[in-house]
């Protein structure tokens, strides 16, 4: 940041590639994603320390329902970024179509929590702990990680719906809105990688 | 100083500064007798200076944050203390256990103490920096609610800013992470387990919002910032805290009975341990460069910078050094656990509380600034007690590096006692370091009574 632009206390909005959402919010993502980053890259080590565990113990995961799972956090992901695109075209009721659009992200995140609620409830039944091996340990620590993180983000996303249909954003003072959607963008970039990584890749 | 129930602050910080002292002396006394192991044998043995050196520095901490709660928070909330009266009290009551506690540390053994003081009744001494007898401990729980609901009360009625509710959470999770020290599970793993509820979450929670509460709230003073942007940068700063310090707690679960997926959580999170230290340091230097005043009061500035450099380098790096569990598998318990001990401590908790000591003191004796001599001088006890304790520091990991070797690491491992008289040179030094560390304190007690007239401010 140039030191002539923070003197003077007038705000850019004209800039046309500036930030979206709030910068602590952006730091605080980027400690997130380095958290789940040293889990990947420790899953890495502990696979190639015992491939064979790992191939076994992941076939028995239910990699139809980490599918659906994916599709549901993409198109909720994509409707999030249609509300913010809707709140800063502006245009007739936008506030409306945008809260429509955020329902419909919420809907598809409280999809995610069933379809791995049913996973969760499969696994518990069979007996799968923490500790019941490496894998196990991994599987259960990463996407349960994972899933607080959906269950935060859903938090978020109702509080933008109301916010967002009360007619609280508009286009350059959409500040709240922005930074909501990027957490839920960083919680779905997560799964992408954390899917084929731990369902898919042997 | 603008609200006159910031006052009841003075006292807590001279009790702070006076305890300070005893903990140096008695840090003095342990470590001569790391070396010369009989040095005021049996008057003071070696366990009773540790716990007392330990104690201590817990005890004047916490008259520390007391002292900057009462200074800061009528001054956030723009309103007087709710009861100045109820403070004064606490204090006398709180000075007056502790001085006892400590009295019966050295009068007795430990064993009678415990006898003396109904532990049979319920079972909470004999833990590491959990030793208080259990009146003390009921005294402290005392102590820290009616403490809370004082300042509770003053944040309720007045102005409600990032800082002081930062603050009450940091003081609020101190007082209720203690009430496990009432829990003594007998199964030693539990016990462990639940210890470091109140050890990490205390030094590596909790305390680190206190720590950002009262260094944001110098800041504001000291540069003129616009409080927005210093306060976004105390919610990152604790928010990272949070995020890290509490799974990092699993740091402490690697060897002592808890299942292994411990080893993996405990090495990611406190591995990341360092981001919200870093960002600390960030910030502050970044504050102090932005600054739109010229504070007469300069020493409390270099306190403020130094309490960022040195709670990164001895809580983040010192502490990432033996924080993962392949290497924690050789350096447990070593020296070096000392080294990050020594500089942590001192490098977030006693600077922070020499910050603000060093920002309020003289606005509670009616000045805005020191003079420039009395300034002068405590900067030279800043840098006396922050470059001995970075050789202190050194020391100790040395000393480390070299007992983890001939111990544990050499094909031909040695017993503990024969390696740590071949480690003894450092263990000197060690002691030579922590003389200087004294000497610089006693020159931070003289600037107090170096008058002259008040240092003034200039137009930047």
């Amino acid at each position: 940041m140039s030191s002539s632009r923070t003197s003077s206390s007038s705000l850019v909005l004209s800039t046309p590639r500036v930030l979206q959402g709030d910068i602590a919010v952006w730091i605080f993502l980027l400690a997130e994603l380095l958290a789940f980053g040293v889990f990947f890259l420790a899953y890495a080590f502990a696979r190639a320390r015992n491939p064979g565990l790992f191939d076994a113990e992941q076939a028995g995961l239910d990699r139809q329902s980490g599918l659906i799972n994916t599709l549901l956090l993409v198109s909720s992901s994509a409707l999030v970024a249609q509300a913010v695109a809707v709140v800063r075209r502006a245009g007739a009721d936008a506030s409306q179509r945008a809260a429509a659009a955020l329902l419909g992200a919420i809907a598809c995140g409280l999809g995610f929590i069933v379809v791995k609620g049913h996973e969760y409830a499969a696994h518990f039944a069979a007996g799968m702990e923490l500790s019941s091996s490496t894998f196990s340990m991994f599987y259960l620590g990463l996407t349960g990680f994972h899933f607080f993180h959906v269950v935060l983000g859903l938090v978020v996303l109702v509080v933008l719906w109301r916010q967002t249909a009360a007619g609280v954003y508009r286009p350059g003072d959409a500040n709240g809105l922005e930074s909501g959607a990027a957490y839920w963008h960083m919680v779905d970039l997560v799964w992408l990688v954390l899917f084929p990584l731990v369902y898919v890749m042997h | 100083m603008q609200y006159s129930s910031q006052a009841v602050a003075k006292p807590y910080f001279v009790a702070a500064i006076g305890l300070f002292v005893g903990q140096i002396i008695f840090g003095l006394i342990m470590g001569l007798q790391y070396v010369i192991g009989d040095f005021l044998f049996p008057a003071i043995p070696f366990n009773v200076a540790r716990m007392v050196h330990t104690n201590l520095l817990i005890v004047w901490l916490l008259f520390g944050f007391m002292g900057a709660a009462y200074y800061l928070v009528p001054e956030e909330s723009e309103t007087e203390l709710w009861s100045p009266k109820l403070a004064i009290i606490l204090f006398w009551v709180f000075l007056v256990a502790g001085a006892l506690t400590v009295v019966g540390y050295l009068a007795v053994p430990y064993a009678t103490l415990a006898k003396m003081t109904g532990n049979d009744l319920l079972e909470t001494m004999g833990r590491e920096f959990l030793e208080q007898p259990l009146p003390t401990k009921i005294g402290i729980v005392v102590v820290a609610l009616a403490f809370l609901f004082n300042i509770t009360m003053t944040v309720l009625k007045g102005r409600k800013t990032a800082i002081t509710s930062v603050l009450l959470l940091g003081l609020w999770g101190l007082a209720i992470f203690f009430l496990f020290a009432f829990y003594n599970p007998v199964n030693i793993v539990l016990d462990k387990m639940f210890w470091w509820y109140v050890v990490h979450l205390w030094v590596e929670g909790v305390w680190e919002l206190i720590l950002g509460a009262m260094l944001a709230f110098v800041l504001i003073k000291i540069t003129g910032v616009d409080r927005e942007v210093i306060e976004k940068w105390l919610y990152v700063i604790i928010t990272l805290t949070l995020v890290t310090g509490l799974l990092g707690t699993g740091h402490h679960y690697f060897w002592i009975g808890t299942p292994e997926y411990w080893q993996w959580v405990g090495s990611v999170f406190s591995a990341l341990e360092p981001i919200p230290f870093f960002a600390l340091t960030v910030f502050a230097f970044n504050m102090v460069n932005r600054r739109r005043r010229e504070h007469p009061n300069k020493a409390a500035t270099l306190w403020a910078l130094g309490t960022g450099v040195m709670s990164f380098l001895g809580a983040g790096v010192w502490g990432f050094l033996h924080t993962l569990a392949p290497v924690n598998y050789y350096t447990h318990g070593s020296q070096i656990t000392a080294a990050h001990g020594h500089m942590a401590f001192y490098g977030a908790y006693v600077m922070v509380n020499l910050t603000m000591i060093s920002y309020a003191m003289p606005l509670l004796r009616g000045r805005q600034a020191n003079s420039e001599k009395s300034q002068v001088l405590e900067m030279w006890s800043f840098w006396l007690m922050t470059v001995s304790m970075v050789f202190i520091t050194l020391f100790l990991t040395a000393a480390g590096i070299l007992q983890i070797w001939l111990q544990r690491l050499a094909s031909d491992p040695q017993p503990f006692m024969v390696v740590q008289d071949q480690v003894s040179l450092f263990y000197w030094m060690r002691e030579w370091a922590g003389v200087i560390f004294l000497i610089g304190l006693l020159a931070y007690l003289a600037s107090f009574f170096v008058g002259g007239r008040p240092a003034e401010a200039r137009a930047s």
